[in-house]
């Protein structure tokens, strides 16, 4: 059974069709790479299945149980946690407060999974030394470099214990050997057994990470397949370089 | 501090305050103007709660300060209540307020927001200008007990208890501060998407925030027809009510409960002394000057100035 499993999914802006028809599945421990072109509806989709966004139609179930409706705080807590195309760090707060926030009312909001004050503070640097920003654990998100931001965010999506995890264009904007770092923490929490949907418009980073890819245009699936077929898909080729 | 160490040491300090000022100070006047100052600082540590910790501006403080006050008056036509019981069905009565302003206007936000809960002042003091039983426009005369309980004057009393109400929602602010819901408000003031995407159930906790707030405001609302004997709608709803517990927090610092309460003292003080001294007229000038000086100077008010020497400090 699917980890993810989406039918038929539509969602619609006023007259503006954004998502129409989606139907997608994610198993366990894949590295899913979603694309398209600006527009596409890649981060709708997201923001429908995280619950950021009700969706129109379709349905949505996330490890067998149907999860239409739930609010995004609730879906985080079952397991779906996502990072943000523009990074959202809790400012006023210093970078392990920003990790103790998803410890707090996720991890511990699950049954049976109490962390005392301790547990979670060493649980915060643990993280925050998995992407390499332990020494900045006491410092506010405004004293971080661009990529230490991004690798903030994902290791707040990551605090909460996910079990999928979506990126979204996380390595926008950075260097080529920034993007290096990004995708070595990818694979490195996809080894510890996170399921990734990577959205990204990074063409060699998404090649090189994605065991399967799925690709958007006008709000709907034109490919899913292994990445080297699903880019010599004449209908990709078309969206991306015109007829 | 932990939380239960803080309520200790704060009721400490109350105490002692409370001990000291009644034993030694003999001019009456201290007491009422000792009342307004305490009132400002449960009324901005209410807003803080609020407007501070969860980021949402609420400038419809007078209504629940009036509901407070008029709960009272009408407990004080139906009942022979004392008056600590008063304040209990006061905050009772606006957390109701609160709940309800909470799970209507919640999904507005920033200046959409404010303009909703000024919205509510001017609609609840409708309201109560149309209610005849407790005196509509015109007001209500509301006669004090000849007797205070215990011993000393009236006044005397009521700055007791508004002691009492300063410490408690000094202490509550405190605890809420610190506690794993204090960090959800402060998540959903610095980003509400990423708050609910953290985990945090972000319309739950905006509701107790307004709910708490509202309850405190609507406390210290509640002595105030015993304070003032007379209660029309014009002074118990009045702005200056929102422009001083939102100026307070502003620049004592609303990162922390200790922010309103410099706040409060600070204001309040030099409201009093100008009230005396210069003219009554002068004290929305000053807070206007002093909200100016402080946007300017130190935006973070005066807790956010001692953090960043602190933070400089540790570089």
């Amino acid at each position: 059974m699917p980890l993810l499993q989406v039918g038929g999914l539509g969602k619609r802006f006023g007259g503006f069709v954004a998502l129409q028809g989606i139907d997608l599945s994610v198993d366990a421990g894949e590295r899913l790479g979603l694309i398209g072109p600006n527009g596409s509806g890649k981060s709708t989709l997201v923001n429908c299945l995280c619950g950021a966004l009700h969706h129109d139609s379709g349905n949505v179930t996330f490890d067998g149980r149907a999860i239409d409706g739930l609010p995004a705080y609730q879906r985080t807590r079952l397991g779906l946690a996502r990072s943000f195309q523009l990074p959202k760090p809790f400012r006023s707060m210093n970078l392990i407060d920003n990790l103790r926030i998803p410890l707090l009312y996720t991890v511990n909001a699950r049954h049976g999974a109490r962390l005392s004050d301790a547990a979670i503070g060493e649980r915060c640097l643990g993280l925050l030394d998995d992407v390499g920003l332990a020494d900045r654990a006491a410092r506010l998100p405004r004293d971080l470099t661009q990529v230490e931001m991004r690798k903030l965010e994902l290791a707040r999506a990551v605090a909460s214990a996910p079990r999928l995890l979506f990126a979204d264009e996380t390595m926008a904007g950075l260097s080529p050997s920034e993007v290096e770092e990004i995708l070595a923490v990818l694979v490195r929490l996809n080894d510890q057994g996170i399921t990734i949907v990577l959205i990204e418009h990074i063409m060699s980073a998404v090649m090189s990470f994605s065991t399967r890819l799925v690709v958007l245009v006008a709000g709907q699936k034109i490919a899913d397949g292994v990445p080297q077929d699903a880019i010599r898909n004449p209908e990709v080729e078309r969206a991306y370089l015109g007829e | 501090m932990g939380a239960a160490k803080f309520w200790g040491v704060s009721f400490v300090v109350a105490t002692a305050v409370l001990v000291l000022t009644r034993g030694l100070i003999a001019n009456e006047y201290f007491f009422f103007a000792g009342y307004v100052v305490l009132q400002y600082i449960v009324l901005s540590t209410a807003w803080n709660i609020l407007g501070g910790y969860t980021g949402y501006t609420n400038f419809g403080v007078g209504a629940f300060f009036a509901v407070g006050a008029y709960t009272s008056v009408v407990l004080h036509k139906l009942t022979s209540l004392p008056v600590p019981a008063m304040i209990l069905v006061g905050g009772l009565t606006s957390a109701i307020l609160g709940l309800g302003m909470g799970y209507l206007t919640l999904r507005l936000k920033g200046v959409f927001f404010a303009i909703a809960t000024l919205a509510l002042a001017i609609v609840a003091q409708t309201l109560i200008v149309n209610w005849d039983y407790v005196g509509g426009s015109r007001g209500i005369y509301v006669i004090r007990p000849q007797q205070a309980p215990l011993y000393g004057s009236y006044v005397q009393y009521l700055y007791s208890l508004m002691l009492i109400l300063a410490w408690g929602s000094v202490a509550i602010a405190r605890t809420i501060e610190r506690s794993r819901l204090g960090l959800g408000l402060n998540a959903i003031r610095d980003d509400e998407a990423a708050a609910e995407a953290g985990g945090v159930p972000t319309l739950r906790l905006k509701l107790i925030s307004t709910t708490v707030s509202g309850a405190l405001m609507g406390m210290s609302g509640a002595p105030l027809p015993y304070y003032v004997t007379y209660l029309d709608p014009a002074s118990s709803f009045n702005l200056s009510y929102a422009v001083n517990s939102v100026a307070m927090p502003l620049i004592g610092g609303m990162s922390s409960w200790i922010g309103p309460v410099i706040g409060a003292v600070l204001l309040g003080t030099i409201q009093q002394l100008a009230t005396v001294t210069i003219s009554s007229a002068l004290n929305l000038l000053i807070v206007g000057l002093l909200l100016i000086a402080f946007v300017i100077i130190a935006p973070n008010g005066i807790v956010g100035l001692v953090q960043a020497r602190r933070r400089a400090r540790l570089r």
